[in-house]
């Protein structure tokens, strides 16, 4: 099944395109949203996991803070 | 058994990997990320051959580089030691135990923390490290930049273009950071430099609401939202053993970047090699694993 995945961003994070890049790769679909120029998502993403720092990643209601593969990989069934 | 391990993937780790990978040594290289460093740098105008680039598109240039060879990288992991034995070296990590015939540690640096009140409390909470991360979540906010050289001031040319005012804290006199980089804020009407300022507590609620900054003696109360430190960065040579450093932490070495013990090697910014610029960075990786590569094949 396929699981709703939304990645809170902002346009100049490396690791936020690292982040996309990788979900990418593994043919994952994706809702990338931009905190940095849509405020609302902004306090969204803030309430969610409670800190400011980017990327964060929704996968079905697990939040993960930072790229961090292996956790993305696991949330996702991802091969390494 | 490796012929070589490479600790870091900074421009140093990546540019001793390509090395490596031409001489067709059988190596591994390890760590946290790629592009280290470079990854927080936003305008890069000292590379050669680029008039302009950002540090996050440098870092693709790398990776597209470092890819061209079937090279084995174990991202994500950390280094917690470096032991010399009899006739090799063991690299531990926290998931593995490695051995190799020569190490190169190109583990680069980390920025430094200034141990204030409310610093760690609200580390992602309004702290950050990292303005190209994270200036964008600071839009129409007011803002400190706690630093002077050319890092804090980078970071205070990314916040004046979104945030609502940019203090800039200093403990010097005067900023240190490139003239032609202070030229670019000094006349922005968003910017206010306090010079001889430190910073001194942090405090909010659940987010930064405000600082206490000591001015040329006074304490002060100044309403931000948000906190960069850009004071400077530390050699991340803590995992190393008996590898002779400096007083601050960076591992001596010679100028074939040979570290007081055979087999070992460093290159970089975790090095005492004063200019800690990115080509710098890159010459010094070249170095290393040229010097590697003879010594293993001498010792065959």
């Amino acid at each position: 099944m396929t699981k709703n995945v939304k990645v809170y961003s902002t346009e100049t994070c490396p690791y936020c395109r690292r982040a996309k890049e990788y979900l990418n790769e593994n043919n994952i679909v994706f809702e990338n949203l931009d905190v940095g120029k849509d405020q609302q998502k902004a306090q969204e993403m803030i309430t969610k996991s409670g800190q400011m720092g980017v990327p964060v990643l929704d996968i079905e209601g697990k939040i993960i803070i930072g790229f961090n593969k292996e956790k993305i990989a696991k949330e996702l069934g991802i091969q390494q | 058994m490796y012929d070589l391990i490479i600790i870091g993937a900074g421009p140093a780790g990546i540019t001793a990997s390509i090395y490596a990978a031409r001489k067709k040594m059988n190596f591994l290289v390890i760590s946290k990320d790629i592009g280290g460093q470079t990854n927080w740098t936003k305008n890069i105008e000292n590379y050669t051959g680029y008039l302009f680039i950002t540090g996050d598109d440098l870092v693709k240039k790398f990776s597209e580089h470092l890819k061209r060879f079937n090279i084995q990288i174990k991202e994500f992991e950390s280094v917690t030691a470096v032991e010399k034995e009899e006739d090799f070296i063991k690299v531990i990590t926290e998931k593995n135990e490695y051995k190799t015939k020569a190490v190169i540690i190109a583990s680069g640096r980390t920025p430094r923390k200034l141990g204030v009140k409310g610093e760690e409390e609200f580390r992602n909470k309004g702290v950050a490290y990292c303005a190209t991360c994270d200036a964008p979540m600071f839009a129409g906010k007011d803002v400190l930049v706690v630093g002077g050289g050319n890092a804090a001031i980078d970071a205070a040319i990314q916040l004046m273009k979104i945030a609502n005012k940019v203090y800039i804290a200093d403990i010097d006199s005067q900023l240190k950071a490139d003239p032609i980089m202070v030229e670019k804020i000094k006349n922005n009407e968003k910017v206010r430099i306090y010079n001889n300022s430190s910073l001194k507590e942090i405090y909010g609620e659940k987010l930064v609401s405000g600082v206490k900054l000591d001015i040329k003696g006074k304490t002060s109360d100044l309403k931000v939202q948000g906190v960069f430190i850009e004071a400077g960065s530390v050699a991340s040579s803590n995992f190393t053993k008996g590898v002779l450093k400096n007083e601050a932490g960076e591992i001596f070495v010679d100028c074939g970047c040979r570290t007081n013990i055979e087999g070992i090697f460093a290159c970089g910014d975790v090095t005492n090699v004063p200019a800690k610029q990115i080509v710098t960075a890159c010459g010094e990786g070249t170095k290393a694993t040229l010097s590697a590569f003879n010594y293993i094949t001498r010792k065959k």
